[in-house]
């Protein structure tokens, strides 16, 4: 029926909440330009943002533009951010000039020389995003990867799945809230399929300028055998992440040791208070709140064990492709040895 | 009129310096001005913008990276937005501190009189810019790219005009080839194709390429085809490139290699049948 306005737009904001994000769409340009940038300074992790639309289910990524690198210089760590901020003005204002989408919608950036992107610093950096935007996107791009596999192997769009977000903010990562929300390590972060459009005319252009080829140079990368150093250096991480784990596993360890001695203890003094209740004397106190025995220990935090095990698996399907890759490269050369 | 009994019309200061210029076209330079020239406000028939990049150690210049400058253009004048071209250079300085000036582009074919002002704006920038137009009418069918630097006209001791002169130009596709020119050329692409349909696609086009050059062979041979002796040569070239190995050498190399990758794949599934039971410590293990 007729409302007000301002009721109709207040009732449709309560039905229709935000589409959940499934599909990013890039535009060849932002792809070209992440890999250039990537590329230019690896290995040392550069960064960048992503601009662009969000509609519906859809998040459209037209243009981006990268950060400058802030690790090279040793100022003072308020003048850097001033520059940062004053790049980033710069740039959103020369866009919008030029009439190009100067809204952002994500980051991008490569992998550090550490192998692995998951870290505590990735997960903060998500968090600031996300205060400020609905949807954010993280677009992860490997050159080591890319250059084995060729073209876009290594090019990832992440995002934090909603429930990690929610156990996140409340900042409770006891086995207990884990347990609750049924999260394992795999769920922290969601992988969106990432759609590639072109305009018109940049299309006509390639196809004008660039005959048809029956191979090209991402051939030539796909064939090379020797996937040597990545295999090592891939292993390498491995066994330093092995070693954090366990590491994290031992401190859970001490931590049960820990309560279960506490809870030992209180249990024979509750004990001795029924055997001293039994003869008719005082009861020890049972819980002495400033004997730091029986102070209540915090449960360790399990997100760093979460984020090793993600990292862990990654490294594994790493090894796995490039293995798999070798194997069929293998089969070839063999092939051809045998004629 | 001149001190010299003739006067020659000299192409100068000397066109060997001049012919000896070649530029270098990275893909994301066209793509970039595309995108432009889509976004560009509806009174402007052209954009104009700055190139990046690096001039090499031989002389080439290679163009990397390029921006927009907004401008405005009547009848006989230019406009161009200064500030905005310094503060797009600063910023991209910042992240690239290698790729400077080079020169600049337009759209649109041919070279107007609003082109030479602008010409002589960058030269005050950079010494002997390269001019890079991208014609987007697409009229006959055909993209043209081409580049021109300007040479001096003089007339005995007088400067007559600047001419502007087409110099050979290399579109590097190599990047754009690696990412995967099918992704590129069309205007939409549902998903990344994976590993696995690469090496398929991969495998495809390298039987192709065997079956066209067996054919090829076996045409020459029985004179059907007309031999060509370069071909031949590269072939041959081919052929012998493969490494000669003892069968018994050959086999252990291939069996050593297939055994090391056997090895990581068994290490990286117990490590991963690891992370499960790490979970299970992780999150199910309780308190009594």
């Amino acid at each position: 029926m007729a409302t007000s306005f301002l009721q109709a737009a207040a009732s449709t904001e309560k039905v229709n909440a935000p589409p959940a994000l499934q599909v990013v769409q890039t535009e060849g340009l932002v792809l070209l330009k992440i890999i250039k940038h990537c590329k230019d300074l690896s290995p040392s992790l550069v960064t960048g943002q992503l601009l662009g639309l969000d509609i519906g289910t859809v998040l459209e990524v037209t243009n981006c533009f990268p950060f400058p690198n802030h690790q090279q210089e040793n100022d003072i760590n308020q003048e850097t951010d001033d520059i940062g901020a004053n790049y980033q003005l710069d740039m959103m204002r020369c866009l919008r000039d030029s009439n190009a989408d100067s809204n952002v919608v994500g980051w991008y950036q490569s992998t550090p020389p550490g192998g692995c992107f998951q870290s505590v610093e990735f997960i903060e950096t998500f968090m600031n995003y996300k205060e400020n935007i609905g949807k954010c996107v993280c677009i992860i791009y490997a050159p080591s990867r890319s250059n084995i596999q060729g073209g876009l192997a290594g090019l990832k769009a992440l995002k934090l799945s909603d429930t990690f977000l929610e156990l996140y903010r409340n900042g409770n990562f006891s086995g207990e809230s884990l347990r609750d929300k049924n999260i394992s390590w795999a769920d922290v972060f969601e992988e969106i399929t990432i759609r590639v459009s072109n305009s018109a005319l940049v299309s006509a252009f390639m196809s004008t300028l660039e005959p048809d080829r029956v191979t090209d140079q991402s051939d030539h990368d796909r064939l090379q055998i020797s996937s040597k150093p990545l295999l090592e250096s891939n292993v390498e991480f491995l066994i330093r992440c092995m070693d954090d784990l366990s590491t994290e596993q031992k401190k859970l360890k001490f931590y049960f040791k820990d309560v279960t001695r506490q809870q030992a203890w209180v249990q024979e003094r509750r004990d001795e208070n029924e055997a001293r209740k039994a003869a008719g004397e005082d009861p020890l106190p049972e819980g002495d709140s400033s004997n730091p025995f029986f102070k209540p220990i915090p449960e360790p935090s399990r997100l760093e064990s979460l984020l090793i095990t993600n990292r862990i698996a990654d490294y594994c399907n790493q090894i796995h492709r490039v293995a798999g890759h070798s194997f069929s490269r293998l089969s070839l050369i063999k092939a051809l040895h045998d004629d | 009129m001149a001190a010299s009994d003739r006067t020659v019309l000299q192409f100068g200061p000397s066109s060997a310096v001049t012919s000896n210029i070649t530029a270098k076209v990275h893909p994301l330079v066209i793509f970039n001005i595309s995108d432009c020239y889509v976004r560009r406000p509806d009174q402007a028939e052209r954009v104009i913008g700055t190139l990046l990049g690096s001039v090499l150690p031989d002389g080439t210049v290679d163009i990397r990276n390029s921006y927009v400058v907004p401008h405005n253009e009547f009848s006989d004048q230019v406009a161009l937005d200064i500030e905005y071209h310094h503060t797009m250079l600063k910023s991209h300085l910042k992240v690239n501190p290698q790729e400077v000036i080079v020169g600049w582009f337009s759209t649109g074919l041919g070279v107007t009189g609003g082109s030479a002002l602008i010409h002589e704006f960058y030269c005050r920038e950079v010494p002997n810019p390269v001019h890079l137009t991208v014609g987007t009418g697409f009229r006959n069918g055909e993209g043209t790219v081409k580049a021109y630097v300007s040479v001096n006209l003089s007339l005995g001791d007088r400067q007559l005009a600047a001419q502007f002169q087409e110099i050979p130009l290399d579109l590097r596709m190599i990047e754009a080839e690696r990412v995967g020119f099918d992704i590129l050329k069309s205007t939409s692409v549902d998903k990344l194709p994976s590993d696995l349909e690469g090496m398929e696609v991969l495998m495809e086009r390298l039987l192709t390429l065997i079956n066209d050059i067996y054919k090829y062979v076996d045409d020459t041979v029985e004179g059907h085809a007309v031999p060509d002796n370069s071909v031949g040569r590269i072939l041959s070239e081919t052929v012998a490139s493969l490494p000669k190995l003892s069968p018994p050498a050959f086999d252990k190399l291939v069996n050593d290699s297939l055994q090391d990758q056997l090895l990581l794949l068994y290490l990286s599934s117990i490590t991963r049948t690891q992370l499960s039971l790490a979970e299970k410590l992780n999150t199910a293990a309780q308190m009594p």
